[in-house]
């Protein structure tokens, strides 16, 4: 098979690290090789982060790089706009509908790009969602990653038991319950 | 054997495990912090945080004399406080096996400069190998500790940041069980006055003459000829991107980078007709082979600056037009977390228009607008020791809207020598330490001060104004760090004064576990009046829409009460969770 990319992106501390762990293990459990490849340390306060999942039957280079994404799966819509020159021509690019000022925002220094997702509709195949709502829905503002793991998981492979048996291997055992119903909730989205 | 997909880091760690290391020293910096947390899980090896670098390998060198394998792990800067060390261990050589990690970051992402280990490595006449995944980072390791215990030599595992933080497959054995090495004093090899410092230097250079010899049967190395016209020499994470970019070309992959195996190199270059030295940051391999007469391509080419990829090879070597649309995008450099204690302290610091010398933590991020309050950061401890210096070469009136800010694990990493020396040398200054209880950037380690060890146990807690008073200090206050009233009421005392001063500004972190708030705040609208007061502490769960409503994300708040106390129209509420 082809190598699969994935990207995962947002702003620090919104759990992206997670994410891409559980899609690098349903590929591992899989029989592939696989690649992830992180960031830690500063860049992780509340900075623009990004995450690679690179799977198939020989993984060389860990990151993803311009031109190469299948899916990129985006926590914040300035994020999703920043990262999605990295997507292949047929790519998909899932969208949190969430907003993070950056701090030249915040202080008046820049704009927040307006209508971002229909910008982007234009020249991407763009799905977007408001996965914080649907997580208070379901009671824990906390699952945004599952549901939108959800998503991803139809333009990602594997099956839906391959998915739900590593992450339920993977979040913490008290969580497992709303984790599933979170990422069920994202496939039918 | 089983396998399983790892970090770079918690690869090294099983690596670690597997050679039966006995003893681990590490102060944490990033991108190495994950080694020792990952080998604190292994019952079997005794592992601590160190105060320092220095401190983490003497302590290798102490169980290595006694006759285990140990290890000491750091950061590339973390190896120039450790230098002192590394050059005399270099003569010494060692009795049970002894390997350093050192973690270099090219591209930067979370350091303040992009040094080249490998340079340290050949000036200090130590061994460097480098892996270029996971799989190799675990198998080197253990390779390393043969390799020290058969030239009598520590020897350096380099990484950088993609391969520590990148997780690929890797192959696990059980624990090898390695004897303890019998314990024999010897003068003439560990104590190192003069006499047998020029025995032992002798011996380090034949052993390096030897060793570049042997480094061409290393198993580490690998020849991998295809075509023949294009080759490439590499190594690390570099490697990676040629055989994503250049799957037909021939590769010589070196596992070994000082001695380099020359021999090897030498067979290479003849049997290729173009050979390109793809390394990043320093030309480390290519000055050598260049140095013995061979033409190889090289700096030419490719950047001494930040992290490669294959889009570089395929520009340069492909002469493939690859356009990368731009993107004008708002940056979103890091900032300082919503409920950040440093927050607090630096809208003090903003509001009274005092200086900081920085130093190294999140608290840097200070620096950054609208909190502009640090004015340079160097290295750790550097704060403290700057601002005297600005105080001798300028004199009190200058200093007297100057403090230092230095967090609280890097304080008792070297900060506390330079507090020394400004008792020693009558400094009048102002030092605030931000103790936030953890060492904060690295996420979160235990500190001397924090009454637990690496392995969670309990233990003393140092506690810092008893160590500033102890060394002299008769000024030390303990402030919490959301009390602005009162840490300004201190500032403006001690800025103005003539006696030093140290302030330490304290609250956890808000990562921590331990500091769950219970409710957010929330802005009652009807009350507000858009006069933007609350934004300026620059937190990030506070924003101000188009049309001037502020708003306080709640998921994003931490309910540190920064901006409730800042509201002077009691317009903002606080809502339990």
């Amino acid at each position: 098979m082809a190598i699969k990319n994935v990207m995962i992106v947002g702003v620090g501390g919104q759990g992206t690290l997670l994410t891409s762990r559980i899609i690098g293990h349903v590929a591992l459990n899989s029989g592939l090789d696989v690649k992830i490849s992180e960031v830690h340390g500063m860049a992780q306060r509340g900075g623009s982060v990004v995450t690679f999942v690179r799977f198939g039957e020989k993984v060389y280079e860990p990151v993803v790089e311009e031109g190469m994404a299948d899916v990129i799966i985006a926590f914040e819509r300035l994020e999703a706009k920043r990262y999605a020159k990295f997507l292949k021509k047929d790519g998909v690019l899932i969208v949190n509908d969430y907003r993070i000022d950056p701090m030249s925002v915040v202080v008046g220094a820049r704009k927040y790009p307006s209508d971002i997702i229909e910008e982007l509709t234009k020249t991407y195949n763009v799905v977007s969602l408001d996965a914080g709502k649907i997580a208070t829905e379901l009671g824990n503002g906390k699952v945004v990653n599952s549901i939108m793991l959800g998503v991803a998981s139809k333009y990602i492979g594997f099956s839906k038991e391959e998915w739900l048996n590593t992450l339920v291997a993977t979040v913490p055992s008290k969580t497992i319950e709303i984790n599933t119903q979170a990422f069920l909730r994202g496939l039918d989205n | 054997m089983s396998k399983k997909i790892m970090l770079g880091n918690e690869a090294i760690a099983r690596g670690v495990y597997e050679a039966g290391v006995k003893v681990a020293s590490a102060y944490p910096g990033t991108p190495s912090t994950e080694i020792l947390e990952n080998l604190a899980k292994y019952e079997e090896v005794y592992s601590e945080w160190a105060p320092n670098e220095k401190v983490a390998v003497e302590v290798a060198i102490g169980a290595s004399i006694s006759g285990v394998r140990s290890l000491a792990c750091m950061k590339h800067v973390g190896l120039n406080v450790a230098s002192d060390p590394l050059y005399t261990f270099a003569y010494t050589g060692v009795n049970g096996g002894s390997v350093l990690v050192v973690a270099d970051d090219p591209g930067l992402a979370s350091s303040q400069n992009e040094q080249d280990t490998r340079m340290i490595a050949r000036s200090s006449h130590v061994p460097l190998l480098e892996p270029s995944d996971s799989d190799e980072a675990l198998k080197f390791t253990k390779f390393a500790f043969e390799l020290s215990e058969k030239y009598d030599t520590p020897v350096i595992l380099r990484t950088t940041t993609k391969l520590s933080h990148s997780q690929s497959v890797v192959e696990l054995s059980e624990r090898q069980n390695v004897e303890d090495k019998p314990y024999e004093r010897n003068m003439a090899k560990y104590v190192m006055m003069p006499a047998s410092a020029i025995g032992r230097h002798k011996v380090v250079e034949a052993r390096e003459i030897q060793m570049q010899i042997d480094a061409s049967t290393f198993p580490i190395n690998k020849v991998e000829y295809n075509d023949k016209k294009v080759g490439f020499i590499t190594s690390g994470i570099p490697y990676q991107y040629v055989k994503e970019v250049m799957p037909n070309a021939s590769v010589l992959k070196l596992g070994i980078i000082n001695p380099l195996p020359k021999a090897l190199i030498e067979e290479f270059c003849k049997n290729v007709e173009t050979v390109y030295v793809f390394e990043e940051l320093e030309p480390v391999i290519e000055e050598q082979i260049k140095s013995w007469g061979i033409q190889v391509k090289g700096k030419e080419l490719f950047t001494k600056q930040g992290e490669y990829s294959a889009n570089m090879l395929k520009k340069a070597i492909l002469n493939e037009n690859i356009e990368i649309p731009t993107d004008d995008s708002p940056v979103r450099p890091p900032i300082l977390c919503p409920g950040c204690p440093h927050r607090s302290v630096f809208s003090v610091l903003n509001k009274l228009k005092i200086h900081a010398a920085g130093d190294i933590g999140c608290y840097t991020l200070g620096a950054v607008a609208p909190l502009s309050v640090i004015d340079s950061v160097i290295c750790m401890g550097s704060s403290i020791s700057s601002l005297h210096g600005i105080e001798k070469a300028k004199g009190k009136e200058f200093t007297k809207n100057w403090v230092a800010v230095i967090g609280d694990s890097t304080f008792l990493h070297t900060g506390i020598n330079s507090l020394i020396n400004m008792v020693y040398n009558k400094s009048t200054g102002t030092v605030m330490i931000l103790d936030n209880r953890t060492t904060g950037m690295t996420g979160h380690q235990e500190h001397a001060a924090t009454g637990k060890t690496l392995k969670g146990e309990e233990t003393y807690a140092i506690d810092l104004k008893a160590l500033c008073k102890s060394v002299g200090v008769n000024r030390v206050f303990e402030i919490d760090s959301f009390d602005t009233a009162l840490l300004e009421k201190a500032l403006k005392e001690s800025v103005n004064g003539n006696e030093l001063t140290v302030i330490i500004a304290k609250s956890p972190c808000v990562l921590l576990k331990s500091r769950k708030s219970t409710f957010y705040c929330e802005i009652d609208q009807e009350k507000c009046k858009k006069c933007g007061m609350c934004l300026k502490p620059a937190c990030p769960a506070i924003t101000k829409d188009e049309n001037g409503n502020v708003k306080i994300d709640t998921f994003m708040c931490n309910g540190c009460e920064l901006c409730f106390g800042i509201c002077k129209f009691g317009a903002i509420k606080k809502v339990e969770k």
